[in-house]
């Protein structure tokens, strides 16, 4: 039976996410520190709420060099959700300038929309899959998935880009991945049977 | 392209699930857990619970009903989010940061506060601040009185003298993430919505106004939406027509709405 960290930096709600995994035959495992790591066979970062205070936690507690251990020295399965695919940016822009954790350059930013749009975008909308194999494999070529955010990341390397979703007139990335490092913008385990195959895909890497 | 989205919202008094109207007549209609779950199986977009009850005291009925011995509501939040693969917001009595804090840890992801967010809207620019707007739902309760469109806290029984787009606005500006507007002169009357409020509304905030309170027949979201609601709520209808869903998506449709069906 296949371990799934997630890890706890008191950002959000972890409890959905575990619900999503153990409903899925995997085992959740929420984690508060980073050497609980160890031994499991994949990590989710989840989170909602402000970039800066997000790294401001997971620096405190010594998660950024663990989890790039687990993503890029280990390999194993890394997948971000909402403000945790942020996270893998270079830099965030949310209550001031602050540093992600750097591990796909670009930058998050506000979402910059007419003013008759509404930010935050939240509920449900499409994600265009960009790419047939990976995370939306199963769902692709779009899936009807739940959103609730103000700012998007912008990849300066487009080939990170997985999914796209149109909001407002524009389009901003809604997932990202490269080898076994996956990011997405909208809540896959809050987005029904579209994201319970998504996070299924996941477990299966 | 973004789908309207329609939401039910459960009640929760006293560990039951209510039917309400005008704020005062409270019927018993279900069961919290079972009642999330046929939701989730019907694949809505997002449930809203609100627990109205006015004190901690939790029903001893729930035995009859074979539901787990849930001692709190945040127990029954924590089974409820169990099953429940959409967005689930949770209000009720919430008064601080470690009160939201609880909500969320507990499954809820986002919470809806009211009488806590109007005494102190500092409330509102920690919560945004700790848990992002996105998180924070302010509620706001209106009767239509004298003064126009009052907003009232404490389960309608205290008047504010506020104007309600006021409200809204100023709730906004504190970093409120969406506003769940309810009409109490609507609750469980089933004319519709009141149009005029959400207009009112709707034209100040920034952010999704989500509508609640009135709604008789299917035809009365899609009224909501052109009058400016970014997302229609509905209690009762839920738990007396069949298919409700369903049934309400295909009406959204019919008018023109963008919704999701799948």
């Amino acid at each position: 039976m296949r371990r799934v960290a997630i890890v706890s930096y008191g950002m959000g709600n972890l409890r959905s996410v575990a619900n999503a995994i153990d409903v899925l035959g995997a085992t959740a495992v929420v984690i508060d520190r980073p050497a609980e790591l160890q031994g499991v066979d994949a990590a989710i970062l989840p989170g909602v709420g402000a970039f800066g205070e997000a790294m401001l936690r997971l620096n405190s507690a010594g998660w950024p060099e663990a989890l790039h251990h687990h993503a890029f020295k280990a390999q194993r399965p890394f997948l971000g959700i909402c403000l945790g695919m942020q996270l893998l940016a270079e830099r965030g822009t949310e209550f001031g300038d602050h540093q992600g954790l750097g591990w796909f350059p670009g930058a998050v930013v506000r979402l910059d929309r007419p003013a008759n749009v509404r930010v935050p975008h939240i509920g449900w909308n499409d994600v265009v899959a960009k790419r047939t194999d990976g995370l939306l494999a199963t769902v692709a070529p779009s899936a009807t998935c739940y959103f609730v955010h103000s700012f998007a990341f912008e990849p300066a390397d487009e080939s990170l880009i997985s999914g796209v979703t149109e909001y407002g007139g524009h389009s901003f990335v809604s997932a990202v991945e490269r080898d076994n490092v996956f990011g997405v913008q909208f809540h896959p385990e809050k987005s029904q049977k579209h994201g319970l195959a998504m996070i299924k895909r996941f477990l299966e890497v | 392209m973004l789908r309207t989205r329609l939401i039910p919202v459960l009640l929760l008094q006293n560990g039951m699930l209510v039917r309400s109207e005008s704020f005062s007549i409270h019927q018993v209609v279900g069961n919290p857990i079972h009642e999330a779950k046929r939701f989730n199986e019907w694949n809505v977009d997002e449930l809203i619970y609100l627990d109205i009850s006015r004190d901690g005291s939790y029903d001893l009925r729930r035995d009859d009903h074979k539901v787990k011995n849930l001692s709190e509501p945040m127990q029954i939040l924590e089974e409820v989010s169990k099953t429940c693969f959409m967005p689930l917001t949770w209000g009720g009595r919430i008064r601080s940061i470690d009160d939201m804090r609880l909500c969320l840890r507990n499954g809820a992801d986002k919470v809806a506060i009211n009488t806590g967010a109007f005494r102190s809207p500092q409330l509102i620019r920690d919560g945004a601040n700790a848990f992002g707007a996105q998180a924070i739902v302010v509620c706001i309760d209106v009767r239509c009185t004298e003064r126009g469109f009052e907003v009232f806290i404490d389960g309608g029984r205290e008047s504010t003298g506020r104007d309600a787009a006021s409200w809204a606005k100023e709730a906004v500006s504190h970093g409120a993430g969406e506003i769940l507007l309810q009409s109490i002169d609507r609750d469980g009357v089933a004319t519709g919505y009141d149009l005029d409020l959400i207009r009112a509304v709707a034209q100040v905030s920034s952010v999704p106004v989500i509508a609640l309170g009135g709604v008789g027949r299917y035809e009365n979201y899609a009224e909501a939406v052109k009058a400016g609601a970014d997302a229609v709520a509905a209690a009762n209808i839920f738990h007396f027509k069949e298919l409700s869903d369903r049934n309400g998506k295909r009406a959204m449709a019919k008018a023109g709405l963008h919704v999701r069906t799948s």
